[in-house]
């Protein structure tokens, strides 16, 4: 089993993940041999069983909605490669 | 001199217990125990590449306090006041360099301290740095750091494992007494298993993951690596506890470990596995398990042969539930908010090249596998199968923790190999085969040093039901104090000597 290129390059424009020729063609096949070994999953009878959605046990938890310290504009935008100070500054968006 | 401070000539204390008493004496200072590793670090790190970034200034200053708070009362001195610990770098500490081992990462301070951390802080910890760990934690051999592999303390030319390798080589090498690691698969249980040290997975939701870089969140959890299963307990015990930070962490009260720690197994049934004893078992390993297993039995233990027949699709199981919940994740790292941005013009453009160039190959294997996992058409035959295989596998465990009060079996199919040999992510996968069920049903599972095959440490793994974790550490340690596996000191010593 082996993805085509096309279905790789539809994955990872999913994942924007901007991939060369190379990766492509290398995800294809390590792609293909992981699944064809996950495939193994089809052996097992589920018709009875429901999904897991978590291990924790835990339902429904709240918390009280009350006013706490926020972040800071400061802090928030200390990491950003690149702010106007109040604002993260990114490219443009939208299509022309 | 006892025969250890005898053989090694000098008389530095190295297990936390060993440290705390020292301290608490006034035979050793915080101040020199933090030069101790320092010097460590110094001797044997350049080597070794356990830690990616040191906390000098932080250490320094938690070391000050924790001599004067010893000097002035040692009566009320935090537990781990004045022992140097290491921290895996997926854990955020407030204002100190934190990049989950990507170069995505590479200079992101975060701008507050994960909850696990902070109570070691609390507790009195002297955080000396950052432990390298594979990409986002996500590895067995630590080879997928963008910051260069960890090399194993008992032979340099072979890998830590992973992905919390820096964590356990730095035990192992005497650098620190303890660390933090995480277990996504088996992340802290594995590298303690190739390292000959100590490491323990909590119970999912038993520790907070607030603060902790996220890789599949239905799995990560925090855990401690140490030199002996007394001191993991101490570790775990002070980071464990419901936090409202993080909304799947536990609110049921943590039962201590340390008060039962020394009630042996005596008359305790313990499940054999038979599944966990199959193809790709090193020979050497299953000698020292089943070795380690008369052990058990020697010491009154009842042992009887279980079945966990999902075992063998556990593993297909875990590489599409942990790769999916990790696309997810990682679809924060865009270019804006913080670390890495390449690209110019559309935004469109900025996330593309900032990905392609910031993660390492592994991390896009896993975000492509997972994003194809996820896609419409294939969400149902993957994804939801797999949550359903999850359901098996927690029932089986279930089942059979009504027959038996813990699981024993090999850690890690294999011992440490050497870098470079794994190179087929496939083969690299199969290696997570005996601990990701753990995970996959949130149970506690710890690794405790059993054997030494070829000159390199094996790991007995025990797996005790959801919130048993003081049992599956009591095991552990009647098993350690009736061997000497854990006293055996790693090859890198020659060169710090």
């Amino acid at each position: 089993m082996s993805l085509t290129p096309d279905e790789v390059a539809h994955v990872a424009m999913l994942a924007r993940l901007g991939l060369d020729e190379e990766e492509t063609a290398r995800l294809a096949v390590e792609l293909g041999a992981i699944l064809e070994h996950i495939s193994k999953l089809n052996q097992v009878d589920t018709s009875q069983v429901a999904e897991t959605a978590q291990v924790g046990g835990l339902v429904n938890v709240w918390r009280e909605d009350e006013d706490r310290p926020p972040l800071g504009q400061r802090a928030a935008l200390a990491n950003a490669p690149d702010s106007d100070g109040r604002y993260f500054r990114v490219g443009q968006i939208q299509e022309q | 001199m006892s025969e250890r401070e005898e053989r090694i000539g000098v008389a530095p204390p190295e297990t936390v217990a060993e440290c705390v008493a020292a301290l608490r004496t006034g035979t050793v200072t915080a101040a020199e125990l933090l030069e101790r590793s320092r010097a460590r670090i110094a001797a044997l790190d350049p080597e070794v590449n356990a830690f990616l970034g040191r906390t000098d200034e932080l250490a320094d200053r938690a070391a000050a306090a924790a001599d004067r708070h010893l000097a002035e009362d040692p009566a009320t001195a935090p537990p781990l006041c004045g022992v140097p610990v290491a921290l895996k770098d997926v854990l955020c500490l407030e204002g100190w360099e934190t990049t989950a081992g990507s170069r995505i990462l590479r200079g992101f301070r975060p701008p507050y301290t994960a909850t696990a951390v902070q109570r070691l802080l609390d507790a009195g910890a002297v955080v000396v740095g950052k432990a390298n760990c594979d990409e986002f934690a996500m590895g067995s051999s630590n080879e997928n750091s963008a910051h260069g592999p960890v090399r194993n303390p008992w032979d340099l030319g072979r890998v830590p494992g992973g992905s919390s390798g820096g964590s356990a080589a730095a035990v192992a090498a005497r650098m620190v007494p303890l660390s933090l690691g995480t277990d996504t698969g088996g992340s802290i249980r594995q590298p303690a298993a190739l390292c000959g040290v100590v490491g323990f997975k909590p119970t999912y939701g038993r520790v907070s993951r607030y603060g902790l870089i996220a890789f599949a969140s239905s799995l990560d959890q925090v855990g401690p690596l140490a030199l002996t299963v007394e001191d993991a307990a101490l570790g775990y015990l002070l980071v464990a506890g419901h936090d409202p930070a993080d909304g799947t962490s536990s609110p049921t009260a943590v039962e201590d470990p340390l008060p039962g720690l020394r009630e042996g197994v005596e008359g305790l049934r313990l499940g054999v596995p038979r599944e966990y004893f199959g193809v790709g078992l090193d020979p050497g390993v299953r000698a020292a398990v089943e070795q380690a297993l008369d052990v058990l039995r020697s010491l009154g233990a009842t042992l009887e042969e279980v079945s966990l027949p999902t075992t063998d699709a556990a593993l297909s199981t875990y590489y599409i539930i942990a790769p999916a919940e990790a696309s997810s994740n990682l679809a924060r790292y865009d270019g804006v908010r913080f670390g890495l941005r390449e690209g110019r013009g559309s935004l469109l453009q900025t996330y593309l090249r900032t990905r392609d160039a910031g993660f390492g190959p592994e991390v896009k294997r896993r975000i492509m596998l997972g994003t194809y996992a996820l896609s419409s058409g294939y969400y149902d035959a993957y994804y939801r199968k797999a949550q359903k295989v999850r359901t098996l596998i927690s029932e089986e465990f279930a089942h059979v923790f009504e027959r038996v009060d813990a699981i024993v079996c090999p850690t890690s199919p294999v011992t440490a190999f050497p870098l470079g040999t794994r190179s087929d992510p496939l083969s690299m996968y199969l290696l997570d085969v005996l601990t990701v069920p753990v995970n996959l049903a949130g149970l506690p599972g710890v690794s405790v040093p059993c054997g030494m095959v070829g000159g390199l440490p094996a790991g007995l793994q025990v797996v005790a039901p959801r919130f048993m974790d003081a049992r599956a550490l009591r095991i552990a340690h009647a098993y350690e104090q009736a061997t000497e596996w854990h006293t055996l000191r790693p090859g890198v010593e020659a060169a710090a000597t």
